[in-house]
């Protein structure tokens, strides 16, 4: 029972150790129960208060970090950049002193700038879940997905797991990189050259540039959207082109002796690095993510806010 | 340190026979009743009772669950230790339902409060019991008083009663630590 988390902050995968993941992901089987009931909702967060700022677009992590505070009974304000004084000229940190005025004891975050999570948990009074800062991490995105391998495939030790698509301007692939890592799994990324960062080897992952003899070597396939919003200049000729060489489609699943896991972070973009009938087809488990991100943001919540009394 | 045992093994046996007659006296064949015992630490004397009742009345049908009270604690974020929850499996109908709820010691009556929020999350039970081993008597802070009792002990709020299982210890014994 002396089990805790390491960390006051979850700013990102690189911080936090393997058993804090575990933690996590005992914890979210858990949630994972209590969410499938009639009623969904536990009391133990109910006297915490979450500010959910989002200086950037989001759906899924932001409706899933806001059912994951319901459902623990906290209350929440929600805050998204357009609509806010931050149009005005107002600093961030600034903004965010403001809200925790307010007796807020909880900020998630997402921000386009790389690090700004870890910038405010140096000068804020409060505690920092990010929610994807820029091109640096997003770690509940990282959770979850290894917590979905975990439920598919009953663990994630010795797994190989290929990420495919934009590795340089990922989040996601620098914290499945660090999660997937720790977790014990091998890893691979896949992606046209101009796509790959140099010496990402380090991180101890191998590069591979053909997406079939990727798909030869895994078991789970993450696919990546390409962020054409952080692309400033062209990393490949034509998203036909890319499509081609490295999008997945029922033709090459079908190529494979194999079965394998297919996932998704969302948005999707169709026809693009997927098609429909993959997106939609047994193999994926995108839909399985979603419903874990609930869970698992749940247990990231729960776990922290524990450590303040 | 002192310590006091007040349960040892062959009185230990008739202890729990003897609950599981008065819990079969009370609700017969156990056909709307069901044992809910208590995560982390009552779920050894609730998959005794649950066993033995089942031999006795010779039938397969009793109802189980193991509650888990973690995210229904009054107590979160006011201690320093992280509430780390268990597994809670409960699969049948709570709804209309005699739920008996068993724990090894009943001490300030916080934990059964909690379980009484958490089994209601999963319906309104008809009747809700309490069966404990040990019950640390004058130490409530909650009007929570159990229905079947396995021994009574008076304890000062420093003495620590501690029951040990087969299952997770040695033998099975309770014993009162005293300073």
């Amino acid at each position: 029972m002396s089990k805790k988390f390491s960390q006051p902050h979850l700013l990102g995968i690189k911080d936090i150790t393997r058993d804090d993941i575990e933690l996590v992901f005992e914890t979210a089987d858990n949630f994972k129960a209590i969410i499938n009931r009639p009623i969904k909702k536990v009391p133990s967060l109910r006297d915490v208060t979450v500010a959910n700022i989002f200086f950037e677009n989001s759906t899924r992590t932001r409706i899933s970090f806001e059912l994951a505070q319901k459902r623990l009974s906290a209350d929440i304000v929600n805050f998204s950049a357009s609509s806010s004084s931050v149009s005005k000229g107002e600093t961030l940190i600034d903004t965010v002193n403001n809200i925790l005025a307010m007796k807020v004891d909880m900020v998630v975050m997402r921000h386009p700038a790389p690090g700004a999570c870890q910038f405010l948990a140096k000068h804020v009074d409060a505690q920092i879940i990010n929610a994807g800062d820029g091109t640096h991490e997003h770690p509940t995105q990282a959770l979850l997905d290894a917590y979905s391998i975990r439920e598919k495939l009953g663990g994630v030790k010795g797994k190989k797991v290929v990420i495919v698509g934009d590795i340089t301007h990922s989040r996601v692939a620098l914290s499945n990189i660090y999660c997937l890592k720790k977790l014990g799994a091998e890893v691979m990324v896949c992606g046209p050259t101009t796509l790959i960062p140099k010496h990402i080897e380090s991180l101890g992952v191998k590069v591979e540039h053909d997406l079939m003899k990727a798909l030869n070597w895994c078991d789970v396939a993450n696919m990546l959207r390409i962020q054409l919003e952080r692309q400033e200049i062209k990393y490949f000729p034509s998203l036909r082109e890319y499509s081609m060489l490295y999008g997945l489609d029922k033709e090459r699943l079908d190529k494979l002796n194999k079965e394998i896991l297919i996932m998704h972070p969302g948005p999707i973009n169709r026809g693009v690095e997927i098609t429909s009938d993959v997106a939609d087809s047994k193999h994926s488990i995108i839909l399985d993510q979603v419903e874990n991100g609930v869970a698992t943001r749940m247990a990231v919540m729960y776990l922290l806010a524990g450590q303040q009394g | 340190m002192n310590t006091k045992v007040i349960l040892e093994k062959k009185q230990f046996d008739i202890t729990i026979d003897r609950l599981c007659f008065e819990l079969i006296e009370k609700h017969g064949d156990f056909s709307n009743t069901a044992i809910v015992g208590l995560q982390p630490r009552g779920i050894y004397l609730s998959r005794r009772i649950y066993k033995r009742v089942s031999e006795i009345l010779n039938s397969k049908k009793v109802l189980y669950g193991e509650l888990d009270i973690a995210f229904y604690r009054d107590d979160y974020r006011r201690g320093n230790e992280q509430i780390v929850p268990s597994e809670m499996n409960i699969s049948f109908n709570v709804q209309d339902k005699n739920i008996v709820i068993i724990d090894d010691v009943l001490y300030t009556g916080r934990t059964i409060r909690s379980a009484l929020d958490a089994l209601t999350d999963f319906g309104r039970p008809n009747k809700v019991e309490l069966l404990v081993l040990v019950d640390r008597r004058y130490s409530r802070h909650l009007p929570i008083q159990p229905d079947y009792t396995g021994i009574s002990v008076d304890t000062r709020a420093n003495d620590k009663v501690k029951v040990e299982w087969k299952e997770n210890a040695k033998n099975d014994l309770v014993h009162i630590l005293t300073n």
